[in-house]
């Protein structure tokens, strides 16, 4: 197998930027699909043990995703993504945003600039996400934030390589 | 001001400034010859190295040397840890999804 399923990430606090790059052993169609179909992305958006549910999906320039990430205590956050472009099997790039259930943005939370690239790799797809913060403190406020995610995460993988 | 280790590492020669002092301690003149600004302004980039935690100022004899406080570096590496298991996650995810769409397929 020559897909390099391995997540890189980097950085580049100057440009407030993150890289996370990612190959998949799936055809492009495919992996675009499971990038802008909302019942896919339901299956794999919010990390465990949060399930992400779709309220509305319009895929399209200018559209808008609202869905809400559901925790395991039934607490619920409301999200939305606009597509700010969109060029079909190429790229897209989406601004993310906490809001309530209608969709209205909470602007006490930083937003974050996804850029999100589909290529062909052999047989398989790559992905390249570039996400960009308007400041520092935004990027630095996500990672807090992304802390008890991380750790839940985390320990996630860890129980599935004590199972191998 | 505020200083934290996002600050440190903000600017490119203060990263150039870690990746030297990784290898070996060095002193604030061994650093500066290899850098084209001044002795000056190495000079400020070790104070806030220093107030960020992330570089430790030691005598030894006359000399002050610059150690790297590699526990404080790991702050960094720990987040973005947890950001990479954040994102394995879904990805592992993803990659469920996909092997039901493909076979799926006939």
């Amino acid at each position: 197998m020559t897909i390099q399923q391995q997540t890189v990430i980097t950085k580049d606090l100057v440009n407030r930027k993150l890289f996370v790059v990612r190959e998949f052993d799936a055809p492009l169609e495919q992996v675009w699909k499971a990038w802008t179909d909302s019942t896919l992305l339901d299956q794999w958006w919010a990390p465990k043990p949060w399930k992400a549910n779709t309220t509305s999906m319009d895929f399209r320039e200018g559209g808008l995703w609202l869905y809400y990430m559901e925790g395991p205590d039934g607490s619920r956050h409301y999200c939305r993504a606009d597509y700010n472009s969109v060029t079909p099997h190429k790229s897209f790039i989406a601004e993310d945003a906490f809001c309530d259930e209608n969709g209205n943005i909470n602007h006490d939370f930083p937003r974050m600039l996804w850029k999100v690239m589909f290529s062909k790799s052999g047989d398989g797809t790559k992905v390249d996400i570039e996400i960009k913060f308007a400041t520092v403190e935004d990027l630095e406020k996500i990672i807090e934030m992304g802390f008890q995610e991380g750790f839940t995460a985390a320990h996630g993988n860890l129980d599935e390589l004590l199972a191998k | 001001m505020r200083r934290d280790v996002f600050q440190g590492i903000a600017d490119p020669t203060r990263r150039a400034i870690l990746s030297l002092i990784v290898l070996q301690a060095m002193t604030p003149n061994a650093l500066a010859e290899h850098f084209d600004c001044s002795r000056q302004a190495i000079s400020k980039h070790i104070k806030i190295l220093a107030e960020c935690q992330l570089v430790k100022q030691e005598y030894s004899g006359r000399e002050i040397y610059c150690h790297l406080n590699s526990k404080k570096m790991k702050e960094v590496d720990k987040w973005l840890e947890q950001f990479r298991a954040l994102w394995e996650n879904k990805f592992d995810q993803l990659d469920t999804v996909l092997k039901n769409l493909k076979n799926k397929k006939p």
